[in-house]
């Protein structure tokens, strides 16, 4: 065990429960405990937030080093500093750790603490767990279990509080439940600098509320949901919904934007039911942004597509996957490569995408491009390019830059020299394409997880899944290389978009030798240097960051004017 | 004379199999369930009809109405072979057992042919394919599984039953079963020396080996139509049923009947092997008037029945045997004990000059 | 691991197994011929003959819904049962009472409350783990129907069935 003279400069030692660790200067206390494995619970205290230390709930009791005559410290038989107990219990979420600093996590003192916080805690909580949404993930209920006594001993009627309370669009408040931690201002102060949260009244009638005149209506709302340690933020979407030991919880991230906030999918048997942030110090710290959270109500949409359709008898009918992807196979052979154009999506996945650029080699089309998406974004997450995986296409070949060549292919197409035309996952009446324009298309095939207008007017019609019902990689606006994870299943016959795109190629070519996902990975990291070594298996949890993400391969070269003529030239007679 | 011949044999055929045999199949389910069932102290079915006695009416409607269903993979043809196949030899074994003296000096017995154990072992050992192609045809790893431990076993214990028989040849000196029946009549049943001739020290020694045979013959005839302890190839417990989980309805039912009817068979060649046929002291054959000649066929079944009795019993009382005890009991200690048998009564034949 | 099983050592008598397989022929048959002569008698018949009136108070029937003195559904949709039961017999609904509801207090309901009676296995976990006693195990026991659909029960159906429990806590008042 080193003492003081051989530990490094950076780091303090610190007995916890007898034991001398060792850790760097900073620390919080409550922070050295975990790390030592004694956790200590705590209500107010976020390691992302500051400390305002107002829960009691994190009380220890403390020691600092006794001091000889000489200003040193006194060393105990063990040749360690002999540590004079502060004879009053101290909170550890406010304090850093020192040299010789001891700490007792379990003590009696420190147990007597907790059971009496805990007391005083519930004395006017309400005892509807029944109702309540965070039953099964409030730490109320855990450290009561923990640390708390058996029955109340309170006699008198419990204070009334505002129930019910609409603190803003997406969140409502239950005052009763509330235990005053603050951790929801301080977010909203430090985090969202949104300051509409505070405390008002005095003694046992503080209640939480929102500024007069304001709502908390800031697009970081519902985090404060997420840190709120008993049922007193509630989401108004998932309000009553379903039982959090219900949900099934995947590991993936939010594909709203080029950030991908890691996230954990809540869902039951096939039904998603919540998204919550998880965290990624890299990424997103323990955050994300309503809009990003609340996307994924599509999933579970009526309009989904369920069944892959051909146009039979200008008619889009039913079909099974064989018929499909043979009939689209059919359609595009008849064509060649000037004549097809592929809208990608900056929304697919880093496998889709390498699938695609396979099969517009084997087409040898170079019309191919994927569709920008953006919107307003903020400082804090959410990003102005709304593509997930803008950094992927670029790194795959299929664009330099998202979206450059969508209107020459627009022109192209109402000049008719683009005769069939593949979308993925977007919408190209979006594009300033016109209905009738897509109609008179010999072969518009398109791939979408739900049915819309530019579905209705298609010549084959592929239904795909969503993010949550696929496994994938994307590359987020950071270049960090990340994972979707399969939370739930695609509805009805609606397949993977890898297998789909994987069918059509060896449709096209007859052979490609790719059988699982992993492998569409291994041909990607084979080809792609920035990719190389890697695996999905190896992105884990938390993504890699790629380097030299901007050193793509030469995109595909813009066609000039006179390729339109060549294409025209080269058009099969009667197309 | 042939036409009569023909139309005697029809008329036998016909009033043995849908008179005696197929009703005697159902009630022997039937009894089955009721004495299992008193065994176990409760009343077994008792609610169709007095008794429950129309029981049986009630389970051939019920598995005829039943939905036939043909599993997906299996091989069509030997699928629908195998039920019949597993009713039908014993069925064809009753045709040279004597079930009566005459009737109306017509002999009451269907095929009286010079080879008849023979043939019985003949066609009995081919029930044994039934069960081996429902097991494999039925594409299933349980029921091929049943297939697979009924092959075995029944080839395990055909050899003891052969060699148990063969003491009684050796004395009777003819194939035909009505010779042994009447050989029995004039010399006293082989398993009970005292009727007959029962002075006679030498048939009191022949009845050690002759007991002998006719438990060795009697377990090998368990072995041989599944019962317990010996129905390995059906453990419930195991197999979920064996060769016969897949069928259903009227498929099902004829495995189910089939089991039963080898039950009938077995136990009318044991009567006429060891009990002396439709022989019982006092009774006259038919020769002496009709009434004689039914009451030898009421006799006939009535040992059979009594024996029916004792497999429903035996099978209510001892649990299964485990696989390689099966096997080390059929090839270690039966097929030994049969052989040694041989010489045992071969022996005795030389030393007396019987 | 493999444990080496004791075996006991059988002495030859025992080894034969025919002296245990008589003993056991006796002892079936005399089972035989006591239930033959009606000395034994352990079953009765059923329809004509029940024990309805003997049965226990902690006889485990149907579950049910059950409601109180003040006519209150007593199920507040915690799906406590819905998890702990083991077939899955249990899906429930949740939804909100309204604000100006009588039991608004309350907040929650069960919208739709099934229990497929063909998985229920009246195990009694589900009253076993209601927070709220408002699922109680009931002494019906015929539980019979044509169709799969007739042997779900709806929530009118088990509401039906549980009918008014009195003397149980009132939880929601307004001290709660």
């Amino acid at each position: 065990m080193p003492n003081e003279t051989t530990s490094p400069p950076q780091s303090v030692n610190v007995q916890i429960d007898g034991v001398w660790h060792q850790f760097p200067k900073g620390t919080r206390v409550i922070e050295a405990c975990e790390q030592a494995g004694k956790y200590v619970p705590r209500y107010c205290y976020h390691k992302k937030l500051s400390s305002p230390g107002n829960c009691r709930m994190c009380l220890i009791e403390m020691g600092m080093p006794k001091m000889g005559p000489d200003r040193k410290p006194e060393l105990g038989g063990d040749g360690k500093p002999t540590i004079n107990w502060m004879p009053r219990p101290q909170i550890c979420c406010a304090q850093d750790v020192s040299e010789g600093m001891g700490v007792r996590t379990t003590s009696p003192l420190v147990e007597e603490c907790r059971r009496g916080v805990m007391e005083f805690l519930l004395i006017n909580h309400p005892l509807d767990c029944p109702i309540c949404d965070q039953a099964g993930e409030c730490r109320l209920q855990e450290f009561s279990v923990e640390y708390g006594n058996q029955g109340s001993r309170f006699l008198e009627n419990k204070v009334k509080k505002p129930k019910n309370v609409e603190l803003g669009p997406r969140v409502t408040l239950d005052d009763e439940r509330c235990i005053l931690c603050s951790r929801c201002i301080r977010f909203c102060q430090e985090i969202a600098h949104d300051d509409v949260l505070g405390f008002i009244d005095r003694g046992s009638h503080t209640v939480l509320t929102a500024h007069p005149g304001k709502r908390l209506e800031n697009n970081y709302s519902l985090n404060t949901v997420d840190i709120c340690p008993v049922g007193a933020l509630t989401s108004t979407d998932f309000r009553f919904k379903m039982r959090v030991w219900f949900l099934k919880e995947t590991k993936s991230f939010c594909t709203s934007c080029a950030t991908g906030c890691n996230t954990l999918i809540g869902s039951r048997e096939d039904v998603i039911h919540r998204q919550t942030p998880r965290e990624n110090n890299d990424v997103n710290s323990s955050w994300m942004c309503d809009y990003g959270r609340l996307k994924f109500k599509y999933v579970d949409s009526d309009r989904r597509l369920l069944e892959p359709r051909v146009l039979q008898n200008d008619k889009l009918t039913a079909t099974d996957w064989k018929r499909a992807i043979a009939n689209v196979a059919l359609q595009l052979k008849h064509f060649g490569g000037w004549n097809i154009a592929i809208i990608a999506s900056g929304r697919m996945t880093n496998e889709e995408m390498w699938l695609t650029s396979r099969i517009a080699k084997s087409l040898g089309t170079q019309w191919i491009d994927i569709v920008p998406h953006r919107g307003p974004g903020d400082d804090i997450l959410l990003s102005e390019d709304r593509n997930p995986n803008t950094n992927g296409a670029k790194l795959l070949g299929l664009t330099s830059e998202p979206g450059a060549m969508i209107p020459k292919m627009v022109e192209a197409i109402k000049s008719g020299s683009l005769r069939a035309l593949v979308v993925l996952c977007e919408n190209p009446l979006e594009l300033g394409l016109t209905a009738d324009e897509l109609r008179n298309l010999p072969a518009f095939i398109t791939m979408s997880i739900s049915q819309n207008e530019s579905t209705d007017l298609s010549t084959a019609v592929l239904p795909s899944s969503a993010f949550a019902e696929k496994r994938g990689s994307m590359i987020n606006g950071d270049g960090r290389l990340q994972r979707l994870n399969r939370a739930v299943r695609p509805p009805g016959n609606a397949r993977d978009d890898w297998e789909i795109l994987r069918d059509l190629l060896q449709a096209l070519t007859d052979s490609n030798g790719v059988y699982t996902i992993d492998d569409v990975f291994r041909q990607m990291s084979e080809a792609i240097p920035q990719l190389a070594g890697l695996s999905l298996t190896k992105v884990g949890d938390l993504g890699l960051q790629l380097v030299n993400i901007d050193e793509s391969p030469a995109p595909p070269r813009a066609p000039k004017e006179d390729d339109i003529e060549l294409a025209e030239a080269k058009r099969p007679p009667g197309r | 004379m042939y036409s009569w011949l023909i139309l005697s044999s029809l008329a036998k055929i016909v009033g043995i199999l849908f008179v005696v045999i197929l009703p005697m199949v159902s009630y022997t389910v039937y009894a089955e369930r009721r004495v299992s069932a008193f065994i176990q102290d409760r009343p077994g079915p008792n609610r169709v009809g007095p008794a429950g006695l129309l029981q049986p009416i009630a389970d051939v409607v019920k598995l005829l109405i039943k939905e036939d269903f043909t599993p997906a993979g299996v091989n069509t043809f030997y699928y629908w072979l195998a039920p019949c196949l597993a009713m039908m030899p014993s069925i064809i074994t009753i045709a040279v057992v004597p079930f009566g003296s005459t009737l109306f000096d017509v002999p009451m017995v269907i095929a009286d042919v010079n080879i008849g154990i023979l043939w019985v072992f003949a066609i009995g050992s081919l029930g044994v394919y039934g069960i081996v192609i429902g097991g494999w045809a039925s594409n299933s790893k349980y029921p091929f599984l049943g297939g697979v431990r009924s092959s075995s076993q029944m080839i395990s214990y055909e050899l003891s039953l052969g060699l148990a028989v063969i003491p009684i040849f050796m004395l009777v000196g003819k194939l035909r079963l009505t010779d042994v029946v009447r050989y029995q009549i004039d010399h006293g049943w082989f398993i009970a020396p005292f009727i007959g001739d029962w002075a006679n020290p030498v048939k009191w020694l022949l009845a050690i080996p002759m007991l002998i045979s006719f438990f060795v013959f009697m377990v090998a005839m368990f072995a041989e139509t599944n019962r317990l302890p010996f129905d390995l190839p059906e453990a419930e417990q195991e197999l979920a049923g064996g060769y016969h989980t897949e069928y259903s309805s009227m498929k099902f039912a004829l495995f189910f009947l089939g089991e039963y009817t080898a039950m009938i068979a077995g136990s009318a060649v044991m009567v006429t092997l060891f009990l002396g046929g439709w022989h019982f002291p006092g009774i006259p054959d038919g020769s002496h008037g009709w009434i004689f000649g039914l009451t030898n066929i009421v006799v006939f079944f009535a040992k059979v029945t009594a024996l029916l009795f004792f497999f429903i019993w035996v099978r209510w009382t001892l649990p299964r045997f485990r696989y390689d005890q099966l096997m080390r009991l059929g090839w270690l200690f039966f097929f030994e004990l049969a052989l040694v048998n041989i010489f045992l009564v071969a022996g005795i034949l030389a030393c007396f000059h019987v | 691991m493999a444990i080496p099983a004791s075996r006991p050592n059988l002495n030859w008598r025992e080894r034969a197994f025919l002296p245990a397989i008589v003993s056991g022929l006796f002892i079936t048959w005399r089972h035989f011929v006591r239930y033959i002569f009606g000395r034994t008698k352990v079953t009765i018949q059923y329809p004509e003959q029940t024990r309805d009136a003997d049965l226990p108070d902690y006889y485990r029937g149907t579950p049910a819904l059950v409601k109180d003195e003040q006519g209150r559904i007593r199920c507040v949709a915690c799906q406590l049962c819905e998890f702990i039961c083991p077939p899955r017999a249990i899906k429930i609904l949740p939804g909100e009472i309204p604000t100006d509801d009588r039991f608004a207090k309350v907040e929650k309901y069960p919208e739709e409350f099934d229990i497929d009676m063909i998985r229920c296995i009246y195990c009694g976990m589900c009253e076993e783990v209601c927070p709220e006693q408002a699922i109680f195990l009931r002494k019906d026991y015929v539980v019979t129907g044509f169709t799969r659909e007739e042997m779900v029960h709806r929530k009118d159906k088990l509401l039906e069935i549980g009918g008014v429990m009195h003397g149980v806590v009132l939880k929601w008042n307004d001290k709660k």
